[in-house]
C-alpha cells in the first residue's frame, strides 16, 4: 500500500506541482477584484496569502516526518513547496506594502514599532537565503553548509505562526492550532523520537 | 409605581424654540448637509455618503458567532430576539424588566447617519434608526448617587456557536460614564436603513457611540446598570494595554499593535486609499468638552 502509494508519488513531475501551486494566486487576486472576497478584500486578499504560506510552510515542515515515521516519501516535492511557500509570503508582503499601508513612513513604523510585523518581516528576511539557494547548483557548491542553512525552516515556521497568534485581536484558536502543528512537527524531529518510533517502520520495509 | 405619568410633551415644550431649531441643524448636518463644515473639513463631508446594506451587514464583529468577519451574517439567525427584555438596574428609580416593545411605545425612533470607527483601523457610515439613550435612561429614573452606565450582552451559548470558546469573558460588558451616556449624540440603535436592526448588527437593540471605537457600541443589550464604580469592561478585561475604558477615537495614541492615524473605509474595493481618522471620530466640537482637563494618552 505505502510502496504503491511512494511509486505512484514518484511518477508525478514536480512542475505540476509548481502548476496547481501558482493557480490560487492570480485566483484570489480575481476574486478580490470581483467582490467574491467580501465587502473589504484587501484585508482578505492579505489573509488568504498568508494563510496559505502558513498552510505550505506545515506541508514542508511535515514532509520529512512523514517519510521517518509513515514511510511516505515526498522528498521530491519539498523544493516545490519550500518555493511556493515563499512565493505566497511575498504576495501576502506585497499586499500589504502596497494595498493595505499604502503609506512608506507608516510601512517603516510599523516594521520597527510592531512586533508581530517586526516578526513577519523577520521571517521573510529569513526566507531569501533559503529561496535563494533551493536549486542543484547551490547545494553542490555549499555542500554540508547547505543542510544547516535550509534547518533555518525550523525558526521560520515558529516565526510564521507567532506572527499570526500575535496579530489576532484577542486569544483565538486558529492561529494557536498551527502554532501546536509546527511545534508537533519540530518535536518529532528530536533525536530521541526520531530513533525510537523510526525503527519499526525501517523494519517493515527491510 | 411605574409608568404613572406617561408622557405627552414634545421638545417644543421644554426647549426654547431657537435651541430645538439649531438641534435640529445639527441632526441635519449628522444627515450629511453640513457636517463637514461643523466638524473636520472636506474629507467629512466626503464620507458622509452611507455605505451599502451589503458592507454594513456582512463584515461584522460580533464574537459571539464567531470571530470571522463573515461569521456573524452566517450565524446570528440562531438568536432569539423575540420576546425581549432588558434588565435596567442598580441605581435608578424604577428598576425592572422592560419589555422591548414597551420600550419602544414610549420612544421616538429618529435617523441618525453616523461615522463608524473600527479599532482595527476600518470604518464605514451607517445610517442607524434608534433614539437617545438619555430618553431610555430617563424612564427608569436615574438617581444623582449613580456616575456610571454598565451595558451587558446576551449570553445564550445554545444560540451562539463562537461562545464555545472562550475569546472574551462572556457575557460581552461595556461602560460609559454617565456624562457620555446622557450626551444627545449617545444612541440605543433599533434599526439600520429604516429596517429592524439585522441580529449580527446587534438586534433588537445596542449603543451607537459615534466618537469612540467600534467595541464600545455594545449589541443585542439585555442588562443596564446604573453603577458610581468604573464598570469593567470585556475588551479591557482582556487585554488592559490594547483597550482602555475610554477608547475614544484618537489619532494621536496608536493601538500598540497598530498606528491610528488613518482609517480604511469598507467599500472601496481592492485599491481602495486609506484616510487620516479625525479626533473623536470628527465629533470634536460635540464631545471634546467632556474630556476636558483629561491627559488622553493616559486615559485612552
Amino acid at each position: 500500500m505505502r510502496d504503491r502509494l511512494n511509486q505512484t508519488l514518484r511518477r508525478v513531475p514536480t512542475w505540476v506541482i509548481y502548476m496547481l501551486g501558482m493557480l490560487p494566486a492570480p485566483w484570489f487576486f480575481y476574486q478580490g477584484l470581483t467582490g467574491a472576497l467580501g465587502v473589504e478584500p484587501i484585508k482578505a486578499l492579505e489573509h488568504k496569502y498568508g494563510e496559505l504560506a502558513l498552510q505550505l510552510l506545515v506541508v514542508s515542515l511535515a514532509i520529512t516526518p512523514m517519510r521517518t515515521h509513515l514511510g511516505i516519501n515526498l522528498l521530491k516535492f519539498r523544493r516545490a513547496v519550500g518555493l511556493l511557500c515563499f512565493f505566497y509570503v511575498s504576495c501576502h508582503l506585497l499586499v500589504w506594502l502596497v494595498l493595505d499601508v499604502q503609506l512608506l513612513d507608516q510601512i517603516v513604523a510599523d516594521i520597527i514599532k510592531r512586533p508581530y510585523i517586526t516578526i513577519g518581516m523577520a521571517g521573510f528576511v529569513l526566507m531569501l537565503p533559503l529561496a535563494l539557494t533551493s536549486n542543484n547548483w547551490s547545494i553542490r557548491r555549499l555542500g554540508p553548509m547547505w543542510r544547516k542553512l535550509h534547518k533555518a525552516t525550523y525558526v521560520i515556521g515558529l516565526l510564521g505562526a507567532v506572527h499570526f497568534v500575535m496579530l489576532v485581536k484577542g486569544v483565538q484558536l486558529e492561529p494557536l492550532i498551527y502554532l501546536a502543528v509546527i511545534i508537533g512537527l519540530l518535536a518529532l524531529r528530536l533525536p530521541g523520537r526520531r530513533s525510537s518510533t523510526t525503527t519499526p517502520v525501517r523494519r517493515q520495509r527491510a | 409605581m411605574a409608568y404613572r405619568w406617561t408622557n405627552d410633551l414634545t421638545h417644543d415644550d421644554v426647549t426654547p424654540k431657537s435651541a430645538y431649531l439649531n438641534r435640529r441643524q445639527i441632526m441635519a448636518g449628522m444627515a450629511g448637509l453640513g457636517l463637514g463644515a461643523m466638524a473636520g473639513g472636506a474629507q467629512a463631508q466626503d464620507t458622509l455618503e452611507p455605505n451599502s446594506w451589503e458592507d454594513v451587514t456582512t463584515y461584522c464583529n460580533f464574537y459571539e458567532f464567531g470571530t470571522r468577519k463573515g461569521d456573524p451574517a452566517e450565524n446570528a439567525h440562531l438568536m432569539t430576539t423575540s420576546p425581549w427584555s432588558v434588565t435596567i438596574d442598580g441605581m435608578v428609580d424604577r428598576p425592572g424588566e422592560y419589555d422591548f416593545q414597551d420600550i419602544m411605545s414610549e420612544m421616538t425612533v429618529e435617523e441618525r447617519i453616523y461615522r463608524f470607527r473600527c479599532v482595527e483601523a476600518w470604518s464605514m457610515v451607517v445610517p442607524w434608526n434608534g433614539f437617545e439613550l438619555a430618553d431610555l435612561l430617563a424612564m427608569a429614573g436615574v438617581q444623582d448617587s449613580a456616575k456610571y452606565v454598565a451595558f451587558e450582552t446576551l449570553y445564550r451559548p445554545d444560540e451562539m456557536p463562537g461562545t464555545a470558546y472562550r475569546v472574551l469573558d462572556w457575557p460581552y460588558r461595556e461602560g460609559l460614564r454617565l456624562d457620555e451616556a446622557m450626551h444627545p449624540l449617545t444612541l440605543m440603535a433599533t434599526g439600520i436603513f429604516g429596517k429592524d436592526l439585522p441580529n449580527q448588527n446587534g438586534a433588537p437593540l445596542r449603543l451607537v457611540v459615534p466618537w469612540k471605537y467600534g467595541f464600545k457600541s455594545i449589541k443585542s443589550i439585555v442588562r443596564i446598570t446604573l453603577t458610581d464604580k468604573e464598570p469593567p469592561t470585556s475588551w479591557n478585561m482582556s487585554n488592559s494595554r490594547e483597550y482602555g475604558f475610554y477608547s475614544n477615537v484618537n489619532p494621536e495614541v496608536s493601538h500598540p499593535r497598530w498606528s491610528q492615524a488613518t482609517e480604511r473605509r469598507i467599500g472601496g474595493g481592492l485599491f481602495a486609499k486609506r484616510q487620516p481618522t479625525t479626533m473623536f471620530n470628527g465629533y470634536e466640537d460635540e464631545v471634546a468638552s467632556l474630556y476636558d482637563g483629561m491627559d488622553l494618552r493616559k486615559s485612552f
